[in-house]
């Protein structure tokens, strides 16, 4: 079944059941690796990607549900790896193994887009669905708090998050 | 330049490279221990230089989170005297013809290769001095260095250390024992918060990890093994799986030799164009399967058994010290008590994976381990492939927690791929790893303590419980003679009786620490609380006057335990019902922690941990704080996501839990403020990765006593009634 949506700015069209899920069309037909599979089951957050402007669990998304959406991975976050978030995540030394970050930076850009000065309740609220094996939680917070007082990137948009 | 005679065991060599560079490397003697005898040597690189004073340094250790992949190069710069921002780090692929100990296991890369790797930065350095003294005709006494710079201050001359290349590719290398290090006061990058090499990478979603390994022609597995531990295939709906769309191939593998749980288990693998497509074929696969003896098997009966065992004479005595028995008869306090943690699954975010590719009789394989050599052998004696046929590539690891340690999910890898006669990813879902780990045991310890009339404990019994046959425990469950406190109270005697278990059981991040330490620590508070002590001051009491011996040093753990205590504020804490703080040490992996935690639980029962403080000795230098830091909160809410919540249940011989939905990890709100503290006496530098995890446990579990009057000797908490009136 031939489905088209957006992904970072760019038109797709892919050929693939309308049942796989956006996770594997993304990490294996797209090859946008940076979405990552953690449990296929929404449980840990590590395939968080934005439809539409809203944090979505990518691992059990139909790709048949995005036909005409706007998607943006972590690899569209912004151009040149400079949003905000980014930046402190890199200054404040968030990740560990950092395999659930993509998921944990995709959860805290909507957050950011939709409320830019969020308290702690706000974090709590908006974050707690994405695991850190790591429990790297503690910079995660921090990170945030850091990022929503950097300025956006010189050459970033803040985001292609379509919202 | 003073060059030594060929009878040191490790050199460095200097040789011009392809494209004008240098490299600089150790020689490793791998001959036999006669130095007489002809020795082989081989070439061990670890730094690159070009004309352009670019440096390149080799991180040789597998990156699982624990930064050595930062950290080992930041050792190197900084005795080579470059600027961090100047360098560049690779990862370097399995080599043992290169590099030694190359693994991530049991926090040892620090104490291992510290002086190592001070050693090749320094001889470096001191090649590229020797190269511009002899350049400039001058004394190298008159030379410094700085910046990947050597300087001549008498004269006022500086040359960069990639103009020197030609020059020092002549230099006579000098014995690694022999080089000067820095003075620790001189250091510039050691010591300061250095960021992860591969932030930018992961922030920005490159490829890094081995799930995003590709390879070209490569197909995706999924592989099907018995829900029973140790289970064969019997027969399987092949056919049907095979007419799945996108399915390439489906097969039986059959199981390794002599069927070890940490070899290659028989099970089905499903090839498809897509992992997608080759997981929904597994949902139409039909296994009969041969479950064998361990189907038998339950958490429950182990339980049942291990409370026939206590009663019983034990099977074994580990160690005996005074006369334990008469001692507690003729304690002033006697406390009993059973205590029990549970089977524990790693569940590292990155789900288990590989891929390889056979082809010409050579294997390649890309794999997310922890012991990368253990691998190689594993396959090759597996899949009767030579070493030398097998190339391991190291990807960044998304976790590993001791659970990359055993490489089933390379050799699967491997004997699929050589089966298929394509390059293949293996996948395993979450459900896979879950009900596939090689759990932390689950333990079991019947104690006996005495105090005297002046609340000293005088006695200790430990019955330990556990799972083996025979003298022979089962991977990662068994107790040292020297447990703790061993040497710390003159009547000590620890036996044990183990029972038969079909479970693959392994090292989970702070092996029998983290479930000794919460028995120990536990049960030292009850025997304080016994004699009346503070249990501060009882365990302060308890470190002196021991005879100095093997592992904790009782001035090093009094030291974190008053700095952590102090800065906790223990003696002033508020002493009211429904709050409460708890204290516990422990010494692992030659490093010291205490901790303390502070809790309030409602009369209903309801638990709110409040604030942890970490007080850690891990040697004379905190190689990198950053990091440290992050490792130890890392350590103790991992520490508190164990104690709170997660058991692997036994039944019929499988796995109970499946995901994250039935093994919960902790959540960003779980997450409460830690404090971390170093106390850094003179002593080399050790690891990191596990020692701060075990005190935290029971030092939760005594803040609930204190909070509560209840005393938790059975974990995960969330089972336990913590309501009080």
């Amino acid at each position: 079944m031939s489905t088209s949506f957006r992904v970072n700015g760019r038109d797709v069209t892919v050929d693939v059941p309308a049942d796989m899920p956006l996770l594997w069309v993304l990490r294996d037909v797209l090859d946008l690796k940076g979405t990552k599979f953690g449990c296929g089951a929404a449980q840990c957050g590590a395939c968080t990607v934005h439809v539409g402007g809203a944090p979505t669990r990518s691992c059990v998304l139909p790709v048949s549900a995005v036909d005409g959406a706007e998607i943006t991975t972590i690899e569209g976050l912004s151009p040149d790896g400079t949003h905000p978030l980014q930046r402190a995540w890199e200054e404040l030394d968030v990740p560990q193994c950092g395999y659930c970050q993509a998921g944990q930076l995709m959860s805290a850009a909507a957050l950011l887009a939709r409320k830019p000065k969020p308290t702690d309740a706000d974090i709590s609220t908006a974050m707690n669905g994405n695991l850190c094996r790591c429990a790297t939680y503690l910079r995660i917070r921090q990170a945030i708090h850091l990022a929503a007082t950097l300025p956006a990137g010189a050459a970033s948009s803040g985001g292609r998050s379509g919202s | 330049m003073t060059t030594k005679q060929v009878t040191r065991r490790e050199f460095l060599i200097v040789s011009t490279i392809a494209g004008g560079g240098l490299l600089l490397g150790a020689r490793v003697h791998r001959g036999t221990r006669t130095a007489s005898t002809a020795a082989e040597f081989l070439p061990n690189p670890f730094i690159r230089i070009t004309p352009d004073g670019a440096v390149t340094l080799i991180a040789q250790n597998p990156e699982i989170g624990q930064g050595i992949k930062t950290m080992l190069p930041m050792i190197i710069a900084d005795e080579l005297d470059v600027d961090w921002k100047d360098v560049r780090i690779e990862q370097a692929g399995l080599d043992t013809t290169k590099f030694e100990r190359q693994f991530a296991g049991g926090s040892t890369a620090t104490p291992t290769h510290w002086t190592r790797m001070r050693q090749v930065g320094a001889a470096g350095r001191a090649i590229l001095v020797a190269a511009a003294a002899q350049t400039w005709q001058v004394p190298e006494s008159e030379c410094e260095t700085a910046s990947g710079t050597v300087f001549h201050r008498n004269s006022g001359r500086s040359i960069r250390y990639g103009a020197l290349l030609e020059k020092a590719a002549t230099i006579a290398p000098p014995a690694l024992e022999s080089v000067r290090l820095k003075d620790p006061a001189q250091f510039r990058i050691i010591g300061q918060r250095i960021h992860g090499v591969d932030n930018h990478a992961i922030v920005t979603g490159t490829p890094l990890y081995g799930i995003d390994v590709k390879v070209p022609g490569m197909l995706f597995a999924v592989y099907e093994k018995c829900p029973v531990f140790g289970g064969t295939v019997g027969s399987a709906n092949l056919d049907e799986v095979r007419s799945q769309p996108g399915v390439r191939q489906a097969f039986v593998v059959e199981p390794g030799q002599g069927g070890a749980l940490n070899g290659l288990l028989g099970g089905v693998a499903i090839i498809a164009d897509t992992w997608w497509g080759a997981k929904r074929a597994r949902d139409r696969l039909t296994v009969n399967w041969n479950e064998g003896d361990t189907a038998s098997q339950s958490s429950a009966g182990f339980a049942a058994r291990a409370a026939e065992l206590s009663k019983q004479a034990p099977q074994r005595n580990l160690r005996k010290d005074g006369d334990p028995q008469g001692a507690l008869s003729s304690a002033t306090k006697t406390v009993q008590a059973e205590y029990f943690y549970p089977f524990i699954a790693h569940a590292p975010l990155e789900p288990m994976n590989c891929t390889a590719s056979y082809q010409n009789g050579k294997l390649e394989i890309w794999a997310p381990t922890q012991t990368p050599a253990g691998g190689r052998t594993l396959v090759s004696r597996t899949l009767n492939v030579p070493e030398t046929d097998i190339t391991i590539h190291l990807t960044r690891s998304g976790g590993g927690f001791g659970r990359r340690l055993n490489n089933d999910y390379m050799v699967e890898a491997a004997a699929i791929a050589k089966q298929a006669g394509v390059p293949v990813k293996l996948l395993w879902t979450r459900e896979d790893d879950m009900r596939h780990d090689f759990y932390r045991p689950a333990g079991f310890h019947y104690l006996t303590g005495g105090v005297d009339g002046a609340g000293r404990l005088i006695a200790w019994h430990n019955h330990f419980v556990s799972f083996g046959e025979g003298e022979r425990f089962a991977p990662s469950a068994s107790l040292g003679a020297t447990e703790f406190p061993q040497r710390f109270v003159s009547n000590y005697q620890l036996d044990t009786s183990v029972m038969p278990l079909g479970v693959p059981t392994g090292a989970l991040r702070a092996p029998t620490s983290n479930g000794v330490a919460f028995v120990v620590q536990s049960f030292l508070d009850e025997l304080a609380h016994a004699g009346g002590k503070d249990p501060v001051q009882f365990r302060i009491d308890l470190l002196a006057g021991a005879p100095e011996g093997e592992g904790l040093n009782a001035q090093r753990m009094r030291a974190v335990l008053e700095l952590v205590t102090e800065k906790a504020g223990w003696r002033s804490r508020a002493r009211e019902r429904g709050k409460g703080m708890g204290v516990a040490f422990h010494y692992s992996h030659r490093g010291h922690f205490a901790e303390v935690v502070q809790v309030s639980v409602t009369r209903p029962g309801v638990l709110t941990i409040e604030k942890v403080w970490v007080a850690g000795d891990i040697g004379s230098q905190v190689i990198n704080p950053s990091n440290a830091e992050n490792q130890v909160q890392g350590a103790v809410l991992d520490g508190i996501a164990e104690a709170l919540g997660q058991q692997i249940t036994i039944e019929n011989g499988r796995a109970v839990q499946s995901n994250f939905h039935d093994f919960p990890l902790l959540r960003l709100v779980q997450a409460v403020p830690i404090e971390v503290f170093w106390s850094t006496p003179d002593f080399p530098p050790t690891g990191l990765g596990e020692p701060a995890l075990p005190p935290v446990i029971p030092a939760l579990c005594n803040a609930i006593f204190e909070a509560t009057g209840k005393r938790v000797r059975s974990l995960p908490i969330g089972k336990q009634d913590l309501s009080w009136s």
